[in-house]
């Protein structure tokens, strides 16, 4: 038998014992201390099934394979670029990772140049922080003009919504082209500066209330007052 | 990151937060920030935060001893700033602030006279930035002018200075030298800049003015200016005087 | 003497009045505000982030790295700006009194990096900074498994007292100074002294401020939940 001592989305702070007994199980932002499941993390915890989960309020971007994300070069080698991913470490793009074809006679920087924005993949990530990336894949590609924002990676879920219905319909609202890095960086392209900055403040505004229930409705409405 | 897209949206007459090029953001001032010091304030620029503190201790009459103005960068308050002595960024905000108190005379030196020629009052102000979002200079001039207009002389007893209580007497300015700083970024002339926009500055130049005189000036940054650039930054300056000088009262 | 009443008519388990402010510096990762009676200090965290340089690097998890400052004007007779033996000391045990509860093993190499500046002094400052320091850091999403709450007890005279101000401090028949930091489940992890106790005494200072640190637990707790709720009145 177990106790639970916290309803669905309850602010938790990092300490705070949210089960008792071994029926439960922690799966990130919580740990096991003795019989304790204990937060490990400023956030919002949930409950699906046995495993007991805390979704972080704030963090650096730990990357996984798998990821999608935002990154600007930064420095290059003679057999790839680093780039900057919003986090406390550079990641690596090596020459054989892209999808175009480079001869070893090519200057590197024709491709992806210092300050250049790309959108890329994680495709591997070592122990002792390494991090690799591939633009080999549907929709990596290097991306020209608009503006850069840059918000706190646990809360790029709420941006893009179940099933992307939140980015999608700021897309829609506010006319401009958007894409979300899971790293936190988010691209935005707009016909004119005044609905890019609705845009931004869009999104501001969601990363800042990002814990708050009714967020959509409240959006629609947010956006519909801005038109 | 974002360099190319202020660039751009200053040739469309734009700034990132939809500001206009002359338009301060929102600025708070408020005192007695901190109980020791002989007098505190803070302001605000938007979200750029100073604070300053004066402070006062009996030496012997030098020129230099009387205003003594330090800035320290504390890493609390950028990624960018580091530990250790103050580099060339801090003692040029401190030199700069120096400048237009002193050399706009609004300090009474007469006033700091305790024992002629033989001791005087220095004053120690010292500035600590909270968080940098751009132009320093000029929040950290607002609340020094701020704290040196409150700050009150401690009590003097037995020829020592009891620095735990404090008499009624202060400094009384004259006049307040306002320091704006105007920056320019692909020839667009802007004011108060945030974080990010300083990233593009390319040329800056601090005017600090005191009822209509200009007594301070400081041109910073790699590119050049010229004459008429200067002039439209001193008009500018001479306008902003009144808006900014209405926040000390 | 006995001292039967303390300076400022406080209970002799009674810390001062507490405020705590989290986020006050935009531009950190991490940041908080906590006030106790005079004594006001601001913590800023920054990181996990690069270190440099690399040989300080840990390949294995990261590092912390702390540093406490006091302004020049926080104090009533000018401090110098600047590091001194003091605040070198006060931001090594400041580190000691962190790390405990930090998980770094998923940023090897990196360091998180935490700047106290103590505002305005009036006793109890190197707690006052650890305490805003751990809301910082849970503020700024490092995985920690507790909080970290400080506060110092000690002997005024012939009593045990919590939290003793400068008054107190430069009590003319002596003081003996404690700081303590505790987990919120207690474990200890700052513990310095400077004075004379004897034993009991100690052992009773060490229970009042386990008492006076889950106080400060629950005010900081509160702090964090309540900075969450109050973003409608931004």
């Amino acid at each position: 038998m177990g106790k639970i001592f916290f309803k669905e989305k309850d602010l938790v702070v990092p300490g705070d014992i949210l089960a008792e007994g071994i029926d439960y199980l922690p799966s990130g932002g919580c740990i096991r201390e003795n019989d304790n499941i204990v937060a490990n993390h400023l956030g919002l915890v949930i409950l699906d099934n046995r495993f007991v989960k805390v979704i972080p309020l704030a963090g650096k971007y730990v990357p996984k394979v798998g990821d999608t994300v935002i990154g600007y070069v930064v420095d290059m080698s003679f057999n790839g670029w680093f780039f900057d991913i919003n986090g406390p470490y550079e990641a690596a793009l090596m020459v054989k990772d892209v999808a175009e074809f480079i001869d070893k006679d090519m200057d590197l920087a024709q491709f992806y140049n210092f300050g250049d924005l790309v959108i890329t993949q994680v495709s591997r990530v070592t122990r002792y922080s390494n991090i690799n990336l591939t633009t080999k894949g549907p929709g990596l590609r290097k991306i020209t003009g608009g503006k850069v924002i840059a918000i706190t990676p646990t809360k790029v879920p709420r941006v893009i919504g179940k099933q992307g219905s939140m980015v999608q319909m700021l897309k829609e609202k506010t006319n401009c082209n958007i894409i979300v890095g899971q790293n936190g960086l988010v691209w935005v392209e707009g016909k004119n500066p005044n609905d890019e900055l609705m845009a931004t403040e869009a999104i501001l505004k969601i990363e800042h209330e990002s814990h708050i229930d009714g967020l959509t409705d409240k959006m629609k409405e947010f956006l519909g007052e801005k038109k | 990151m974002n360099n190319d897209y202020i660039r751009s949206l200053l040739e469309k007459g734009k700034r990132i937060d939809g500001r206009k090029l002359d338009e301060f953001r929102k600025i708070i001032i408020e005192t007695n920030i901190s109980k020791n010091a002989a007098g505190s304030a803070r302001c605000k620029i938007g979200s750029t935060e100073v604070i300053v503190g004066v402070k006062f201790d009996m030496g012997e009459p030098y020129p230099d001893r009387t205003i003594i103005v330090t800035a320290e960068l504390i890493p609390v308050a950028s990624p960018d700033f580091e530990l250790g002595p103050p580099g060339s960024k801090a003692t040029e905000l401190a030199r700069i602030v120096d400048r237009g108190i002193r050399e706009s005379k609004c300090i009474d030196f007469k006033k700091l006279c305790i024992k002629e020629g033989e001791k005087i009052w220095m004053v120690f102000i010292d500035i600590y930035p909270l968080n940098d979002d751009g132009n320093l200079v000029d929040a950290s001039v607002l609340a020094s002018l701020k704290a040196l207009s409150e700050a009150k002389f401690p009590k003097i007893v037995d020829g020592r200075i009891d620095h735990e209580n404090k008499t009624n007497n202060g400094l009384k300015l004259n006049k307040f030298p306002i320091t704006t700083t105007m920056y320019k970024i692909n020839g667009n002339i802007l004011v108060d800049v945030n974080n990010k926009e300083e990233q593009v500055v390319d040329a800056r130049l601090s005017v600090s003015i005191a009822d209509g005189n200009i007594h301070a000036l400081q041109k910073g940054g790699n590119a050049s200016l010229s004459v008429e650039e200067i002039t439209k930054m001193i008009d500018i300056a001479i306008k902003k005087e009144k808006e900014l000088a209405s926040f000390l009262k | 003497m006995s001292y039967t009443k303390r300076i400022d008519g406080r209970k002799f388990d009674e810390p001062r009045k507490m405020e705590a402010k989290i986020g006050v510096i935009p531009r950190a990762d991490g940041s908080a505000m906590f006030k106790i009676g005079d004594t006001i200090a601001i913590a800023a965290v920054y990181g996990p982030r690069e270190l440099h340089p690399k040989f300080l690097q840990n390949p294995e998890k990261g590092i912390l790295r702390c540093n406490y400052d006091m302004a020049s004007f926080s104090v009533p007779e000018r401090k110098k700006p600047g590091p001194n033996r003091r605040s070198t000391e006060i931001s090594m045990v400041t580190e000691k009194a962190l790390l405990p509860v930090l998980d770094l093993n998923q940023f090897p190499n990196a360091v998180v990096d935490v700047f106290v500046e103590i505002v305005q002094a009036n006793a109890g400052t190197r707690c006052a900074g650890i305490t805003a320091a751990s809301m910082a850091l849970a503020h700024a999403g490092v995985p920690m498994r507790n909080l970290i709450s400080a506060v110092s007890v000690g002997k005024v005279g012939d009593k045990i007292v919590i939290d003793l101000d400068k008054n107190e401090e430069d009590y003319e028949d002596g003081a003996t100074d404690i700081p303590v930091a505790m987990t919120g489940n207690h474990e200890i992890t700052l513990l310095q002294l400077d004075g004379e106790v004897t034993k009991d005494e100690l052992l009773k200072a060490l229970e009042l401020a386990k008492k006076g640190c889950s106080e400060i637990d629950k005010f900081q707790r509160k702090a964090l939940k309540e900075f969450y709720k109050g973003v409608k009145d931004e």
